[in-house]
């Protein structure tokens, strides 16, 4: 019996999540070893008889501070970061306020308010570009960072608002109620009461937020085009893949450095995010 | 310190008709039970009153303003609810401290008026708590606690006790009741428990389908039923409610098969034109008794034991007589016997009659 049941606890749950986690990790593992890897080994031959391609003996930062000193990287992560950061304020700001609306207050069509708001989440950005990248050319904002931070809500601000609209929802409303009748005012136990009760909820629309806005690709490919402006996505492609040779070090470097902030937030607020995620108040 | 008026208040959520024409006159000082079955509409009269909900039709008067238009903070009301909703990021004293921190108390004062009524309530000691760390009396406490700091001029409850274990919510009952008394303010009280209505209420209100069908002292409610729907739902057992045909004999019988009751004399007159007609006689479980010798034989009759629950300080006979079915609750001296017949007899003067078609009491 407690054999026959070792075994199935590996065959059913060992093996597979070791499968899984070498799955997920290998990339970052690849990335991370190339950027650290010399030339020398880099463009050696697969075939070559010293080639180690799963490891590196003379690990080096020269790719790190090539990336760093001689092209225009911290740059791109100044913008990234810049943009990412202000986008996301606005989103949270306006997700806040339409989640609370449409989860507590009873106006005429808030129904299909709420549903049209998810499906213009649903519009793909590869479709939502054209018709945004005219209205930013009107607007005379193109290859300024305000192309991104205000065409970035158009898919944040959706998304904020139905995790929020969820999240307030699972606050018993009884709890601004009281407040209510305790003194406070609609807008007052909403800032006292719910918004404090909703950290876990706001910190993951937020953390969400921050992330898509760090990652997105298309409409900074799009909107931006001098060099110096770029975002960390779109500056490692295109700037240091030159003609069709690729520096994979520095690429490997500047992914690695891009996607150290992401994960740094995301480990750093993973109780709350989860919180958030599940959704749980207790009294 | 305030009466609370409600006239001709109405409620509807888009089409549905949840309150209806509500009168009521809560007298200051007094602690008014609304009672009925889930649904009736108590809550959402309650929460009108406290400007939560907004009034269809109808006008709202705490102390003498008209408070239809006032915001729940400006009404100057305190209320408890049913989960409690205590603020969970907050410890105890913030959270009793809140609505004077609203208010803009001094906060030396504020200290003071937590403290003592922490004192009061027992739960000084929690004050440093999170609501999660409390067990389910103690929030309860709590939310009162906070309630009452404020003294405002009206207390609303809404099943206050109802996410309470039996014993706890007993004890709570009649800490209430002593707190009432020496607080002094008007209260409404919310519940669906009939005992808790009693126990609690100067007065009761028995509402159904967003009626109200009876008001009156607990006592008044239970003896003078104004109708069949008030006679079954306070009081337990229930009533019992046996159709009856009214005959005359030399004298008004009140018949159904295995039952034939003399009509008591007072009632003579009211029940004369239903002659030949059914009338629903009720009588209370408590209003029988095991007949002795000497009852006269027209207000006896003879019942099948089903079921024999002995309570220790009374025993519940289910029986039946005819089709119907008939609970006693009698002394435990009585020896009953499942499947055995026992006569029972009614306490005349207790007898009650309701016209089947309005379902009104006949007096
Ligand atoms: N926001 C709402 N929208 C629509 N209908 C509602 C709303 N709130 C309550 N109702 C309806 O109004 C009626 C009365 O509800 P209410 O909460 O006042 O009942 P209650 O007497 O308090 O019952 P309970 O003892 O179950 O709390 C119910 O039929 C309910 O379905
Ligand atoms: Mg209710």
């Amino acid at each position: 019996m407690v054999i026959e049941r070792h075994w199935k606890k590996w065959v059913y749950f060992y093996i597979p999540l070791t499968l899984f986690i070498i799955g997920t990790l290998f990339p970052f593992y690849w990335m991370l070893i190339t950027a650290v890897r010399p030339d020398a080994e880099l463009y050696r031959s697969w075939r070559a008889v010293n080639n180690t391609p799963f490891w590196t003996l003379q690990p080096t930062l020269a790719h790190v501070q090539d990336l760093l000193a001689r092209t225009t990287f911290p740059r791109w992560l100044w913008n990234t970061f810049f943009i990412a950061i202000v986008s996301t304020g606005i989103s949270l700001a306006c997700g806040l306020l339409a989640g609370y609306a449409l989860a507590r207050l009873r106006f005429p069509m808030a129904g299909l308010l709420g549903t049209s708001i998810f499906v213009t989440y649903l519009v793909p950005p590869t479709l939502l570009f054209i018709p945004l990248a005219d209205i930013v050319r009107n607007f005379h904002l193109g290859n300024t960072p305000w192309a991104l931070i205000l065409t970035y809500p158009t898919f944040l601000i959706p998304f904020c608002t139905w995790l929020l609209m969820g999240y307030f929802k699972t606050i018993p409303k009884e709890l601004e109620e009281c407040a209510r009748i305790d003194g406070a005012s609609r807008f007052g136990a909403m800032v006292r009461i719910i918004f404090p009760i909703a950290v876990p909820g706001i910190l993951s629309a937020g953390i969400f937020a921050f992330t898509l806005s760090w990652n997105e690709f298309i409409y900074a490919l799009i909107f931006l085009s001098s060099p110096e402006r770029k975002t960390v996505p779109v500056g490692v492609v295109s700037e240091l893949i030159r003609g069709d040779i690729y520096f994979w070090g520095q690429l490997m470097a500047g992914a690695l450095l891009g996607s150290v902030p992401v994960a740094f937030i995301y480990s750093f607020f993973v109780e709350h995010y989860v919180a958030g995620l599940t959704g749980s108040v207790k009294g | 310190m305030a009466q609370v008026v409600l006239k001709d208040l109405n409620k509807k959520f888009d089409e549905v008709h949840v309150v209806k024409d509500v009168n009521l006159h809560v007298r200051d000082k007094e602690f008014l039970v609304l009672v009925g079955p889930s649904g009736c509409g108590k809550s959402t009269t309650l929460r009108m009153v406290a400007g939560l909900e907004e009034i269809t039709s109808g006008e709202i008067h705490i102390g003498d303003r008209l408070v239809n238009d006032l915001p729940p903070k400006d009404r100057d009301i305190a209320m408890v609810f049913q989960n409690y909703a205590l603020y969970p990021h907050m410890t105890v004293y913030d959270n009793m401290a809140f609505g004077l921190k609203m208010r803009k108390f001094p906060k030396a004062e504020i200290e003071t008026r937590v403290k003592e009524t922490a004192t009061l309530l027992g739960i000084q000691d929690l004050l440093k708590r999170k609501p999660r760390q409390l067990s389910g009396g103690q929030r309860q406490r709590v939310a009162v606690g906070r309630a009452i700091v404020r003294h405002p001029q009206v207390f609303l409850f809404d099943e206050p006790l109802s996410n309470l274990d039996a014993k706890l919510r007993v004890q709570m009952r009649v800490e209430l009741k002593r707190l009432h008394d020496r607080l002094e303010t008007t209260a409404i009280y919310v519940t669906h428990d009939q005992v808790e209505a009693m126990t609690l209420g100067d007065r009761v209100v028995v509402m159904k389908d967003g009626l109200v069908h009876q008001v009156g002292e607990p006592l008044e409610v239970y003896s003078k039923p104004r109708n069949k729907f008030v006679a079954g739902f306070i009081g337990s057992p229930a009533m019992n409610f046996i159709d009856t045909t009214i005959s005359d004999a030399g004298g008004l019988y009140a018949e159904t098969t295995g039952m034939r009751v003399k009509v008591p004399a007072d009632r003579v007159s009211r029940l004369a034109p239903y002659k030949g007609k059914t009338v629903t006689l009720g009588i209370r479980p408590e209003d029988l008794r095991e007949a002795a010798g000497s009852d006269p034989h027209d207000l006896v009759f003879e019942a099948l034991v089903e079921v024999v629950e002995p309570l220790g300080s009374e025993i519940l006979l289910d029986t039946t007589v005819g089709t119907h079915t008939v609970v006693a609750r009698v002394d435990p001296t009585v020896r009953a016997k499942h499947h055995q017949k026992i006569r029972l007899a009614f306490i005349p003067h207790r007898i009650h009659f309701f016209d089947n078609r309005t379902e009104e009491a006949i007096v």
